[in-house]
């Protein structure tokens, strides 16, 4: 009973938020106060319950693109994790290489996604290339960053005293640093899948055939509003949906804290 | 028996900061070295000294002979002064740490760890995670990580500072017939006057930065007693207060004695 009872106090409050503003989201739109106040014609402005049966309607079409857009999402992700751990660990390593290439790590962050994506499909056409190509630039900062600054973090005195107990350098790296850096790593992981997501779309935005992101660009040409606004919260519900996996994962590696 | 670590001339800077400044000290095996000395006087520095996890500007440490920073690193297990246990393991493979580092497998550090459990109190708690110890049994899972390290010399920087007084006697108390039954060359850090005197064979006074050797004292003979006797034994109690007051000459004041 307990459990149920923390379970409920856990998701309660935020469901609640959701179900009241949806349900002035309708009371809104049904009234035609929305519509009024935006001087627009009503089926520019739907309802959640428009939504709702929008979603219905289309699911299999929606669930399509809806798979495309998640592997995408998945593969990206998946790319930044290996190449943004690999690279804070080489970094980490090397007290040169993290002098010389840190700001170059940075500024792979200030690039303008948008602007580039569109050069990235000119280079590598309508595929999944690009896609991967811009989730991949997205995820990899918050990735890299929070795992550098996680293995840096480690006790100086803990590694001394290892260094007295036999351990070398890939010891040290096993037995303190990596336990040390992942609820850093976890932390990183969980801002890029959510930004994994808008990269996504960027990258189909800016060519393609598939996926959520074109879908919402031909609804939004074709004014199909109710099901532009069901692909989005399909999108949300991904991003929310890999944040919590994240979660759990976190929470059953890093049982110690 | 042969001397097994001596200091000569052993002097050190951070920078323009001199923190140890000509000194002399030696220990032979099964001897317990103590060095007491105000805050800041560079006791934990010398440690690391001799360890071997750093070099000392000037003078030379040896340990059985060899000077080299590999060679004392090498002989040397330091415990640290807060316990460093690592929380993503438990106290058995806290302890165990020295060996798998060695190479041995999981299941032979396990086994060789965990026969020290029981005699230091610990046994039941093989599988906790060390915040779920008490500080008294941190320390002793700390020290017996030393242990099972197999060195031959031992650097204890302050183990029992961060406990309550009573926590810290009882420890004392424990540790005394442990550091006497074995042939290690134990250096003992400690701002406690009595620590030192109650477990060291030797006490050696550091002045206030830069530290110097204020003094260097015989202990009196503690093995065997209730700690309560001893401590509170007029022989014992005289050097106390003799290497306290040398301890008050060399700070300058209480005011500009903080670090």
């Amino acid at each position: 009973m307990k459990a149920v009872g923390n379970t409920a106090r856990l998701w309660l409050p935020p469901l609640l938020l959701i179900i009241l503003l949806l349900g002035l989201w309708q009371l809104a739109a049904d009234t035609g106060f929305l519509a009024g106040a935006l001087g627009l014609e009503d089926f520019l402005v739907p309802s959640p319950g428009q939504i709702g049966e929008v979603l219905w309607q289309d699911r299999s079409l929606i669930a399509e693109n809806a798979e495309v857009t998640l592997v995408e999402i998945l593969a990206g992700f998946g790319i930044a994790l290996v190449v943004g751990v690999g690279v804070a660990t080489a970094l980490h390593f090397s007290e040169l290489l993290r002098r010389a290439s840190y700001p170059v790590v940075v500024a792979s962050q200030t690039i303008p996604i948008i602007v580039i994506a569109p050069i990235l499909v000119v280079w590598f056409g309508y595929g999944i290339g690009p896609k991967l190509a811009v989730i991949a630039l997205i995820c990899f900062f918050p990735i890299t960053v929070n795992t550098l600054d996680g293995l840096r973090s480690v006790d100086p005195d803990s590694v001394k005293m290892l260094r007295t107990l036999y351990a070398g350098k890939s010891q040290i790296f096993r037995r303190v640093e990596a336990p040390a850096a992942l609820p850093y790593l976890f932390s990183g992981a969980k801002i890029a899948v959510a930004v994994a997501v808008i990269g996504a779309v960027f990258g189909e935005w800016a060519g393609s055939e598939r996926g959520l992101g074109h879908l919402m660009l031909q609804d939004n040409a074709q004014l199909m509003t109710a099901r532009l606004f069901a692909s989005v919260a399909v999108l949300s519900l991904i991003a929310i949906l890999l944040f919590t996996l994240i979660g759990l994962a976190e929470r059953a590696l890093l049982r110690w804290r | 028996m042969t001397v097994s670590l001596s200091g000569r001339g052993v002097g050190h800077s951070f920078g323009d900061l001199t923190v140890l400044d000509g000194l002399d000290f030696e220990a032979r095996p099964g001897e317990v070295l103590g060095l007491v000395g105000p805050s800041g006087c560079g006791k934990s520095t010398l440690l690391e000294l001799i360890g071997g996890l750093r070099q000392p500007d000037r003078g030379r440490i040896e340990i059985d002979g060899k000077e080299g920073e590999d060679a004392r690193l090498e002989r040397c297990a330091w415990m640290p002064q807060k316990d460093c246990l690592l929380p993503w393991y438990t106290a058995l493979d806290n302890a165990g740490l020295a060996l798998r580092n060695l190479g041995r497998s999981k299941g032979e550090a396990r086994a060789e760890a965990g026969l020290l459990f029981d005699r230091f109190g610990l046994a039941g708690f093989e599988q906790s995670r060390p915040d779920q110890l008490s500080g008294g049994m941190r320390q002793r899972v700390a020290f017996l990580r030393t242990l099972v390290s197999r060195k031959d010399v031992l650097l204890l920087d302050e183990p029992f500072a961060s406990l309550d007084a009573i926590t810290r006697a009882e420890l004392q108390e424990w540790l005394l017939p442990v550091l006497d039954e074995k042939d290690h060359t134990v250096v003992l850090v400690t701002h406690d006057v009595e620590e030192a005197l109650y477990l060291s064979d030797a006490v050696l006074a550091l002045t206030s930065r830069p530290g110097r050797v204020a003094a260097s004292m015989k202990a009196p003979s503690t093995t065997g007693f209730p700690r309560e006797q001893v401590v509170t034994d007029p022989g014992f109690t005289e050097r106390r207060e003799e290497l306290l007051a040398l301890l008050r000459q060399s700070s300058p004041s209480i005011a500009g004695g903080a670090r």
